[in-house]
């Protein structure tokens, strides 16, 4: 359907392109012209994105209003109740206090590291390549596998869990990984397996900002007499990698906003209720529970707080006037 | 050895008094980098590993690092298990990976264009719409976006695990920043030749564009062959579930088939591998210029 209005599109565009051209005056006709053209291009997209972005919005904000119990139309008018309900619910609570705690863990070590590997793989020369691959590869690897060899096979409780197995070497009995809460080592598995997947990702963004990095500066810096080590660093690398650190931070803020998938396969068996991240409980709530209205006023505050967090890096690096 | 101390002769040239210094300073570093290549590279051992053993040797408690025996078989025992759609989820994820490559490529490509070059009144308008969606991702609604879907009657089809993430804002924005620095010349040399927009960005904006088509179109492909909360959520039915539904469904069973859990993994992350080694010029251009993706 698609594609044969698109080819009569261009037949129609190639006739009438000449004579479009050659008279300059009839404006109306040729911007008739472009509308359609233009309408050609982004109408699949905007049409798209009406129905799978723009009026879900809107319909989610109607059921949020509405008591939508196992059911995806409304029935009856709720008011403000199901954002009440939600914002004073232990749990959707707790689930943004789990958020913060993996943002708090999550966020400067993966920065550390990143820059640290960046920095150092970019300071060799020989199989830099080969290296920049090997950290880069895990990026292939799903959540859900990484998963999988996580809590099946490194944090198992059990006693053949190689993490415990290593720990049985010192005599130390076996550590239920995350299934305890005293102390809360599952943090440890949950920050590893997201560490390992995505250093890599962010060890790319910073190599490409050093190698963007003039020389000059640097042989300005060894005149100056500071050559090599922190002092290069510290008033040279770090300020030129300014662009490339903030967008790595809020990148890595809002992915852990987003993050299900590990939390989803990692905390599963009854272990849930220990680190149950936004997302996570709102599954919880509308696919198990089959409480849409509920579910539909927790992903609207949620959307909420992720706009005011992209209008308040935006006021803050002044987005948009750079462009 | 000979390789370290090589290298370390082509670095740039320092004044001569500490050349030991150097080659010390250089083997820490290629030492450090072994080291962490060994742990990265680590999980992958383990997903062959434990593919290629039998239960009773992966939960030795003496454990080593390579097991008494291979077995090849668990490949077939998996394939044959009844109670796995291991299969069809293979050719799921394969699908819902490729059209969605397919289709967002094209969609975002001629989205991009328009918004990059076609003098429309409401150009701007429509841009900021675009804009609007960058704020939210799509995983943060992903309940509304599921009641619509589902109204539309498309849960656990092939057309709602596909068609929702084919409208991306993001690789939209991309590729109209790369159109706004295609250069101008070539255009208006096929507007001289008589060709219209499509015709122009049909013949020459396309042929031009293919290195950052391929690097955009190979990181959709990843995202969505690793994706889970979507296919998670809109594939009810086994028979709609992707690789790694499957796979997550296996990891969270009563009984854990522990090999064919791991063989399982290791076929999932195949193609991936082959992927990144084949194409990871484009796959690291790619994450560069979006920054991150997924």
């Amino acid at each position: 359907m698609k594609s044969s209005s698109a080819t009569t599109l261009t037949h129609r565009e190639t006739l009438a392109e000449p004579e479009g051209r050659r008279s300059r005056p009839r404006i109306r006709r040729s911007s008739l012209k472009t509308t359609l053209v233009f309408w050609t291009f982004v109408g699949p997209l905007l049409l798209g994105l009406l129905v799978f972005f723009f009026i879900p919005i809107i319909w989610s904000v109607v059921l949020s209003f509405s008591n939508a119990r196992s059911t995806l139309s409304p029935q009856g008018f709720a008011g403000l109740s199901n954002y009440q309900a939600m914002l004073t619910d232990p749990n959707f609570v707790q689930s943004l206090g789990t958020f913060l705690v993996f943002a708090i863990f999550i966020v400067p070590l993966t920065f550390i590291c990143a820059l640290g590997l960046a920095l150092l793989v970019n300071s060799v020369r020989f199989a830099q390549g080969f290296f920049r691959l090997v950290f880069f590869l895990p990026a292939a690897c799903s959540y859900v596998l990484a998963s999988v060899i996580w809590k099946v096979s490194i944090f198992n409780g059990t006693f053949y869990g190689l993490a415990n197995q290593v720990l049985a070497l010192f005599h130390i009995a076996p550590i239920q990984w995350v299934f305890t809460s005293n102390p809360p080592w599952y943090w440890l598995v949950l920050v590893t397996v997201r560490l390992w997947l995505q250093l890599g990702l962010y060890m790319i963004i910073f190599i490409a900002g050093l190698q963007d990095i003039p020389p000059e500066l640097y042989e300005a810096a060894a005149v100056d007499g500071a050559r090599g080590g922190w002092k290069t660093f510290r008033y040279i690398t770090f300020p030129q990698l300014r662009n490339a650190s903030i967008s790595i931070l809020l990148l890595n803020v809002i992915a852990a906003f987003q993050a299900f998938d590990e939390f989803f396969n990692i905390m599963s068996n009854g272990n849930s209720i220990l680190a149950r991240p936004p997302l996570v409980y709102i599954y919880q709530v509308a696919l198990i529970d089959g409480n849409f209205g509920y579910g539909s006023a927790g992903a609207l505050i949620l959307t909420l707080i992720i706009v005011c967090f992209t209008l308040l890096q935006g006021r803050i690096l002044g987005f948009g006037r750079a462009e | 050895m000979a390789a370290i101390t090589s290298s370390g002769r082509l670095s740039r040239p320092r004044r001569r008094s500490k050349p030991t210094k150097q080659i010390i300073s250089l083997t820490l570093r290629y030492g450090v980098l072994t080291i962490l290549a060994v742990i990265f590279l680590f999980p992958f051992y383990l997903i062959v590993r434990n593919g290629l053993s039998t239960d009773l040797d992966i939960t030795s408690p003496n454990w080593t690092f390579f097991p008494k025996s291979l077995h090849f078989e668990n490949i077939q025992e998996l394939f044959s298990d009844p109670d796995v759609p291991f299969l069809d989820g293979l050719i799921n994820s394969a699908m819902v990976a490729t059209l969605q490559t397919i289709g967002q490529i094209i969609i975002s490509g001629l989205a991009g264009y328009g918004l990059a070059r076609i003098p429309y009144r409401w150009a701007n308008l429509v841009f900021f719409a675009v804009i609007l969606t960058l704020m939210i991702p799509s995983a943060v609604i992903y309940v509304p976006t599921y009641v619509i879907v589902s109204d539309l009657g498309w849960v656990s089809t092939l057309q709602g695990l596909v068609v929702p993430g084919i409208f991306a804002g993001f690789t939209t924005f991309l590729f109209r920043q790369f159109f706004l620095s295609f250069p101008h010349e070539l255009e208006e040399a096929g507007r001289i030749d008589g060709l219209g927009y499509i015709g122009t960005f049909w013949r020459i904006v396309v042929p031009n564009s293919t290195g950052v088509i391929a690097a955009l179109s190979v990181i959709t492909f990843i995202s969505s062959w690793n994706g889970f909360l979507w296919p998670l959520v809109i594939g009810q039915d086994p028979s709609a579930w992707t690789i790694q539904v499957v796979l997550s469904n296996f990891l969270n069973a009563q009984v854990l088939n522990l090999h064919e859990l791991f063989i399982g993994a290791m076929i999932a992350i195949m193609p991936l591998v082959v992927i990144f080694l084949l194409l990871q010029r484009y796959i690291v251009q790619g994450y560069k210029q979006s920054g991150l993706k997924g």
